[in-house]
This record gives C-alpha cells, sequence and structure tokens, in this order.
C-alpha cells in the first residue's frame, strides 16, 4: 500500500511568535522555522507501517514557499521515498491545500493519508478532514493508535471523555494526534541519502485549484497581556489571599 | 437570516458546549435551529428546546448517530446547508471531527475556534497557541464555524422551542464506530468546571499524581486537569489535556501544581480568572502569569493545602 504524507513548514514550535507592529501578522523573518510537530508523528507512523511490511512506499508532500523543500527532506531523512512540492508563496488555506492533496491523491492512488491533525502556525484544525469529504473517504481524526485489521484500518482516536476506535474501510484519511508515536531524529547517513531523493515542483495550477484565500486578514494583534501576580509565603497566606479574593 | 447549531450531547443530556455555541450563532445573528442528531437522544432534544433563543430543534434519530461519526454526519447536514446560511459547531473534539467535511462539501473555509463575533462575516480567533489574536473576514456565501466555549456565555434554559424530527440519510457509512472507553468520573467535566487543578511532570508518576491532585480536586469540587508532559509520560489520561492541542479551559480558579508552563499549556488556561502556581522552580514561566505563586516542593505544599481547606 502507498501512503500519502503531507508536511507543513512553520514556526519553530520552542520559538515565541511575535506579532508585527504593523498588525498584519507574525512575524517570521528570520525566524527558525521546522516541520509541523503533528506532521513529524504522521512521517513516524507512516515509517512504522513500512517498517512493519504494511506499506510499500511513502510519498511526502508540502504545498507552501522553495524553502518547504527543506521540510520534505526532513521528511525523506526520516524515511520517506519521495517527494512532491506544490510551490507557492500564498499562504494556503486548508481548503485550498485539501483540493491540491485531492487532485495528487487522484494521480498517485494512495491506500492512506496520513496527515497532522493540525498546524501549529494557524491552528486550524481542517484539512485531513476536508480532504476525506473531498475524497468521499472515511476519516480517523486524532488518532493515538493505528492497526491494520482484515481489510479494515482500525483507528483510536482521542475525544474529549477518553478514547474512541473506529474500523475504517480503506482508502482512508488519518489525522495524528500527540500520542500516537515519538517521531524519530533522522541519522546523519539518512540525511546524505535523503539528498539523492527526488522531490518533484509543481504548482498550484498544475491541479487546476484556485488558492486565493476566502478569509482575508483584518488584523492580528497581541492577545490581553497577564501581569504576573504576587509570591505568597505559604499555605497559610495562599488560603487567605484566595479567600479575600472569593475564589474559595 | 438562519444559522444551524449542531448540539453536542450524549443522548441522554446536552453538553453545555451547545448553550455557548448558540450564544455565538445569537451574536452572529438570524433565527437559530439546533441539530441533534443521536440514538435514543429524546432527552437532549428536549433540553436542546429550552435553550434560549432557540427556533427549532431538529431531533434525527439513527445509530450512526450514538458516537457522532463525522461521515453520517456530513451526510445529514450538508443537503439541510440549502435552508441555512451559517453552520455553527462547539470546538470539542465531536465538532473539530465533523465541520471540516461539511466545510469542504459545500466548498467554504471554516473558520475555527472563534472567541468573538465582529459582525455575519467577520470573527476573531486564537492563532500561534493564543499568542496571537487574528480578525478575519470570509469572502464565503456560507459560514462555517467551530466555537470555543471559554469565551461565550451559555444561554439559559428559559426557552421553549418546538422539537421536529427529521429522517437520518441512508448508511451504511464507510467508517463504523467499534469502541470507547470514556474516563468515568464524579468530577466536574473539565471544559466546564469552575475550578481546576492540574498536575504536570513533577508529579513524577501516576500513583503520584491521583495521590497528591486528586484530594485536593476533591475537596474544592474541581475538574482534573493536566500539562502534556504529564500526560504523554502516563501520568494522566489524555482528555485530561489542557493547553493548544488539548482542551482549553477559562475556569474561575486554576491551580497549576508542578507545571513549568510551556506556551503550549499556558494557550489552554491564561484565561482563567485567578491562576495559582505551585512549583520548585521560581524561575518557571508559569510564574510570569499566576495571580498567586507559591515556590516550594509540591509533595509538602499541596497535602497541606488540601488538609487547610
Amino acid at each position: 500500500m502507498k501512503v500519502l504524507v503531507p508536511v507543513k513548514r512553520v514556526i519553530d514550535p520552542n520559538v515565541r511568535p511575535r506579532v508585527k507592529a504593523d498588525g498584519t501578522g507574525v512575524d517570521l523573518a528570520n525566524i527558525k522555522m521546522a516541520m509541523n510537530p503533528f506532521c513529524e508523528i504522521a512521517v513516524e507512523e507512516a515509517v512504522r507501517m513500512k517498517e512493519k511490511g504494511v506499506v510499500t512506499e511513502i510519498v511526502l508532500v508540502s504545498v507552501g514557499p522553495a524553502q518547504a523543500q527543506e521540510t520534505i527532506r526532513i521528511g525523506l531523512a526520516m524515511g520517506g521515498d519521495r517527494g512532491i512540492l506544490v510551490q507557492t508563496d500564498v499562504a494556503v488555506e486548508p481548503l485550498a491545500v485539501a483540493k491540491i492533496l485531492a487532485k495528487i491523491v487522484e494521480a498517485e492512488q494512495p491506500g492512506l493519508v496520513i496527515t497532522g491533525k493540525q498546524a501549529i502556525d494557524d491552528d486550524a484544525n481542517q484539512t485531513g478532514q476536508m480532504l476525506a469529504a473531498l475524497l468521499d473517504w472515511p476519516q480517523g481524526s486524532f488518532a493515538s493508535a493505528v492497526a491494520m485489521d482484515g481489510d479494515k484500518l482500525k483507528v483510536t482516536r482521542e475525544v474529549d471523555g477518553g478514547l474512541q476506535t473506529v474500523s475504517l474501510s480503506l482508502p482512508a484519511v488519518v489525522t495524528t494526534d500527540l500520542r500516537l508515536n515519538e517521531p524519530r531524529y533522522a541519522s546523519l547517513p539518512n540525511i546524505m541519502k535523503a539528498k539523492k531523493k527526488v522531490i518533484d515542483t509543481k504548482s498550484p495550477a498544475d491541479y487546476g485549484v484556485d488558492v486565493t484565500p476566502r478569509l482575508s486578514v483584518v488584523k492580528v494583534a497581541e492577545p490581553k497581556k497577564r501581569e504576573a501576580g504576587e509570591k505568597v509565603a505559604d499555605v497559610d497566606t495562599l488560603i487567605a489571599k484566595l479567600k479575600s479574593a472569593g475564589a474559595i | 437570516m438562519a444559522v444551524l447549531v449542531l448540539a453536542e450531547h450524549n443522548n441522554a443530556a446536552l453538553n453545555d458546549a451547545t448553550a455557548k455555541t448558540v450564544a455565538a450563532a445569537q451574536a452572529f445573528g438570524g433565527d437559530i435551529d439546533v441539530l441533534v442528531a443521536g440514538h435514543n437522544a429524546k432527552a437532549a432534544a428536549d433540553a436542546a428546546a429550552k435553550l434560549a433563543g432557540v427556533r427549532k430543534v431538529i431531533h434525527v434519530e439513527g445509530e450512526a448517530f450514538s458516537h457522532a461519526l463525522a461521515e453520517a454526519v456530513e451526510a445529514l447536514v450538508v443537503p439541510m446547508m440549502s435552508g441555512y446560511d451559517a453552520f455553527f459547531a462547539p470546538a470539542t473534539t465531536t465538532g473539530k471531527n465533523v465541520a471540516p467535511r461539511i466545510a469542504a462539501k459545500l466548498d467554504v473555509m471554516q473558520i475555527s475556534e472563534i472567541t468573538k463575533v465582529i459582525d455575519a462575516s467577520t470573527f476573531e480567533r486564537p492563532i500561534y497557541a493564543g499568542n496571537a489574536i487574528a480578525t478575519v473576514k470570509s469572502a464565503d456565501a456560507k459560514k462555517v464555524v467551530t466555537v470555543r466555549g471559554t469565551a461565550f456565555q451559555a444561554v439559559a434554559s428559559t426557552g421553549s422551542a418546538s422539537v421536529e424530527t427529521a429522517a437520518a440519510p441512508a448508511g451504511p457509512f464507510k467508517a463504523t464506530f467499534v469502541s470507547e472507553e470514556l474516563q468515568k468520573s464524579d468530577r466536574p467535566e473539565l471544559a466546564s468546571a469552575k475550578r481546576v487543578v492540574s498536575g504536570g511532570r513533577a508529579l513524577a508518576s501516576a500513583e503520584q499524581f491521583n495521590q497528591y491532585i486528586l484530594p485536593l480536586a476533591d475537596k474544592l469540587g474541581a475538574g482534573v486537569g493536566a500539562s502534556r508532559a504529564a500526560v504523554d509520560a502516563g501520568y494522566a489520561p489524555n482528555d485530561f489535556q489542557v493547553g493548544q492541542t488539548g482542551k482549553v479551559v477559562a475556569p474561575e480558579l486554576y491551580i497549576a501544581i508542578g507545571i513549568s508552563g510551556a506556551i503550549q499549556h499556558l494557550a489552554g488556561m491564561k484565561d482563567s480568572k485567578i491562576i495559582v502556581a505551585i512549583n520548585k522552580d521560581e524561575e518557571a514561566p508559569i510564574f510570569q502569569i499566576a495571580d498567586f505563586a507559591l515556590v516550594g516542593d509540591l509533595f509538602k505544599i499541596v497535602p497541606e493545602l488540601t488538609s487547610k481547606l
């Protein structure tokens, strides 16, 4: 079975984002970028399925600027086989990404698409579910365990009350939650090998998808600041303070 | 204008997130209908009919709706949307699972986790783990929105809307429910609890998490939360996680115990009214947003606090 894994280039999760002074967005100039952590988990899951012999080929896709090629290279070093970069400088919204992915699925015919559940920049949590809908495929979102079960895929999902397990016919879309696995670090030999792997460069127009955003950003602002309060010396003082604040 | 609100419920009872989503729909404007799709869910439908400001409740029965399978809810909602200008769902795991499918089928770009309605096409929503608040304007004819519950005050249960029944779409669907493992607890639900006690990595084991965090929570009648580090380490179950990718809470009182305060955790709790932090590391980032900071050994402080309350 072939697996398609979309990966997104985002701000490094350890970097604190700063809002631009003119309120047009978050300042990404000279900021360290990385693969979205949930996408790393998706790549790792695909590689593990390949190691188990369930998966034969892993195709990585990124929709983004030329530098997103580096993000694909990281995934190739983790164990991906080849990449497709859909290059554009537009900040492509989840709906348009899902449409591009749907076209790539038509061409590549994977049995499974594994996406991260959300990107840590726009926090949208939409692309995987949208792709599943556009393809009329079932979905296992927020997955914490994935296993083949005959010709079905059993997905355990992290839901508000605990865990839910669903059975999906294939092909299907899975979106990853944090506990699905712990992604590996690429070894130096694998990083070297990944440099020789093929990345095809395409454009959204190659897939006939209009990536013009549907949402316009009116402004981006800092959230209300919360000031540090006071240090309390001991438990008795804490209880007294909470009582006078009406909290207990 | 008319808005269709997806009810969050467990068939027997309506979740508080529904009343908060109705409040957001009121700010948007127009007639509000609430969809209760479930299995033996008459009680939930009757509760939805009592929500203030609701025009009518549409009650749909079907086995595929017993666990709100996204494929089934999409098949139900998409044809209904010809009569509505907007679809609002709570930003719960159910809403987040279902809404993007409906948006994609309607060719609409969803607006996720709104915290404010500015007008019928403009909304505020947090991005970058709440480190920035974006105001976005939608150019789509219909709106598909998920609503962050902590940002809206639940509407009262003073209404008396009519309940209509509608037919369920024919299956089978490509996904089927297998099983669920839900945490059974008498404690308040984390997302809507007035008080929350959360534990972090410093608890060092599941046994100590239970031994130190739970009695304090019970003394305060609080919900129990955890940091991602504590959940990843197996000290607490996944549904306890508070943060950017877990639950977002805004209780009257939030007590963070042994939590350093990574930005991903702060994203889930910094709108709490009063924050107490207990940590032995004076430099822990959690202290920068805490109203009351107690530096010291949690294994001494927490039992003392529990016994003196």
